[in-house]
């Protein structure tokens, strides 16, 4: 088996839409594989991706539903890609928040830079979970989604495709769960629309099994006065990548984005950030900050660009990683592109081991070294947890960091 | 009754002899002020003691009680009794105050149940402002700030030996008063008074604590001893009689193996 065409064109005919999903399987083997000599793949070890290590499965897994739990406004659980339960309460239902399995026959690739694997995605992701929350309306409790990737025999690729918009001056939290259980490709497509004055919160918590890829994409967009949160938490995974592009539409958006990740061993954590200025008086501002430990890596890049129409726009981009081995590894590639002079722009990265004096004040008070630095790296993400909207996922994201500098001392 | 004696003590930053044999003797319930021209080796001094890293010892010993100070990782150090109260202290942003103490307790075999309770006690001692209490430690404190968190910690810390550095600077009058006179508290307070050795440029801060010993080091070695009196005259003379040939103490520095040889 393989995602790429030897014996999968057969597999995508039990689709109704197979048609569509051929051409785009076709569109994917003319596109070439991404490659860590191109700019977008630099730093990465995509070049040991190999498609025929994986399949996308053509039939929904069977899995228990997932309920909602108290104060929570919904929860879906994805699994494999596939969309199999949506519990929504129906309070919120009744106020018109909308969450459908989203037939995808009409969907064309519409993500910026589209590349092979945005190809593979039109061609295997089995439906959109839509989330719709109508204008006016302010959804307070968060709307949980849990995606899983089980293992099985061959190494499975999931699709699974989140689509969120909200109507004017609404508001909604969604937090998405990924996990997997061993090998596998997860190719998560996130897609957020913003609409007038609207306020749009997704979180990301990645919990991906260590020998689990991810090559994800977050793509959003914000119409005037609307405030964009987009946060993600990664911890898991071998090599788990994002591309975020954020693109500040209508005039005085604001896009927060922000990122806690942890990797050891010999995990990769790799974000593509792009900050889109393309509306006036447009915010954008970014924090993004790691840890790396044993022989782990991580790679940022990031793009604020300031489009001609961007005028008063102001854009930060911020990113701060701390090495905890000799051996652990980080590049931070900060970039700038600005096309209209009346902005305010800052850009920041740094990579350093534990500040000595830190550890030195902590250790000067009686604290022993593995206590001094597990506490100043618990505390050098705080700035980032504050920023979090949720509270059950700040302790959950504070817990899973704990997790990792337990097993640090371990 | 606790004993920190210094005897001989030799070290180097970067290659430069900083401090050139200095030795002092600081029991519980003493003050001692050690007092001398910038670049004399006082913060060296005080560096030295708690093991700051970036320094090196060359000679001489530190024993607190019979044990080799110098031989103790700097954790170990204050577990045993050592407190530095720093001249800049650290902003270590995300770490509460409280938990830098509980984790401290914790190492020791005191229980950190009543962490809480000490802090809020200290800080009405001291005038400290409960809403800094809360904030990462030293992160957006003002210079005096700081030096009342210092002195907090000393008071919930309760050493047998606090080396203050300039604990004197960024505070206010007021401030200063209120300082000083928790850290003379401690020195005649309990079973276990506390051994203060206060590293200082001016006299200000000694009107307050009222030294026992006040000590003039210059050319990294203790160069004069004597009682409170000794801090008045050097008030109207000053450390010209102590004239500085040593490089300025400003902490560790770049060795440059090629530049031009000083400080010998």
């Amino acid at each position: 088996m393989s995602l790429l065409p030897v014996d999968t064109p057969t597999a995508l005919s039990e689709f109704a839409d197979s048609e569509r999903r051929l051409a785009a399987l076709s569109a994917a083997a003319e596109t070439p594989a991404p490659s860590a000599e191109s700019e977008e793949w630099r730093y990465s070890p995509i070049g040991d991706f190999s498609p025929e290590a994986y399949t996308a499965p053509t039939a929904a897994p069977s899995s228990a539903d997932v309920a909602r739990s108290d104060g929570q406004a919904a929860a879906i659980s994805i699994v494999d890609g596939w969309i199999v339960s949506i519990d929504v309460d129906p309070g919120w239902e009744a106020k018109g928040l909308s969450i459908s399995n989203a037939d995808s026959a009409s969907r064309s690739l519409d993500v910026p830079d589209p590349g092979q694997f945005d190809h593979l995605h039109l061609a295997y992701s089995p439906s959109t979970l839509d989330i719709t929350v109508p204008g006016g309306l302010t959804v307070n409790e968060p709307i949980v989604i849990t995606s899983h990737l089980t293992a099985s025999d061959a190494s499975v690729a999931a699709f699974p495709h989140v689509r969120v918009s909200t109507g004017a001056d609404a508001e909604v939290t969604v937090v998405e769960h990924q996990t997997s259980e061993g090998a596998g490709l997860s190719v998560p497509l996130v897609e957020l629309t913003a609409d007038s004055a609207s306020r749009l919160r997704h979180i990301v918590v990645q919990q991906l099994h260590r020998d689990t890829w991810q090559l994800g994409r977050l793509v959003s967009t914000a119409a005037d006065q609307s405030t964009l949160l987009s946060g993600i938490a990664a911890f898991g995974g071998g090599y788990a990548r994002v591309r975020t592009d954020t693109s500040l539409d209508g005039r005085g958006a604001t896009g927060n984005l922000v990122a806690v990740y942890y990797g050891d061993e010999s995990q990769i954590h790799d974000f593509r950030t792009f900050q889109h200025h393309r509306g006036p008086g447009t915010l954008s501002d970014l924090l993004f900050k790691g840890t790396v430990d044993d022989e782990a890596g991580s790679i940022y890049t990031g793009l604020i660009e300031i489009h001609e129409e961007g005028a008063g726009s102001n854009a930060h981009q911020t990113n701060r990683n701390v090495k905890l081995s000799e051996d652990a590894w980080a590049w931070s590639v900060p970039n700038l592109e600005i096309r209209n002079n009346d902005v305010r722009c800052s850009h920041a990265s740094t990579v350093s081991p534990v500040d000595i004096d830190q550890q030195f004040y902590l250790q000067a008070r009686g604290v022993p070294p593995t206590i001094a630095d597990r506490l100043i790296v618990a505390g050098f993400f705080d700035e980032v947890l504050q920023r979090l909207p949720d509270p059950a996922v700040v302790e959950l994201v504070r817990n899973l960091i704990s997790a990792k500098l337990d097993g640090r001392a371990a | 009754m606790s004993e920190l004696i210094i005897s001989g003590l030799k070290a180097t930053v970067g290659g430069s002899d900083i401090l050139r044999g200095v030795d002092l003797t600081i029991r519980s319930g003493e003050v001692h002020a050690v007092m001398g021209p910038n670049g004399a080796g006082k913060s060296t001094l005080s560096h030295v003691l708690m093991g700051k890293p970036g320094y090196e010892v060359t000679g001489g010993s530190v024993t607190l009680d019979g044990a080799d100070v110098l031989a103790m990782a700097t954790w170990e150090r204050a577990q045993a009794g050592l407190f530095l109260g720093m001249q800049y202290p650290t902003e270590v942003p995300g770490v509460s105050l409280e938990a830098m103490l509980r984790a401290s307790f914790e190492a020791s075999d005191r229980s950190p149940a009543d962490v809480a309770e000490r802090v809020l006690v200290e800080a009405g001692r001291i005038g400290f402002d409960e809403k800094f209490l809360t904030r990462p430690l030293n992160v957006d404190l003002s210079g005096g700030e700081k030096k009342r968190n210092e002195t907090l910690q000393l008071g919930v810390l309760a050493p047998q030996i606090a080396i203050l550095d300039e604990l004197d600077s960024g505070l206010d009058v007021d401030a200063l008063r209120m300082v000083a006179k928790r850290v003379k508290a401690a020195t005649t307070e309990g079973d276990q008074p506390l051994g203060v050795l206060v590293i200082t440029h001016y006299s200000r801060l000694l009107e307050e604590l009222q030294p026992d010993h006040v000590h003039v080091l210059a050319k990294g070695q203790i160069l004069q001893s004597g009682g409170p009196e000794l801090a008045t005259e050097l008030e109207e003379t000053g450390y010209a009689g102590y004239a500085e040939d040593t490089p300025a103490d400003t902490g560790p520095v770049e060795f440059d193996p090629f530049g031009e040889p000083h400080g010998v």
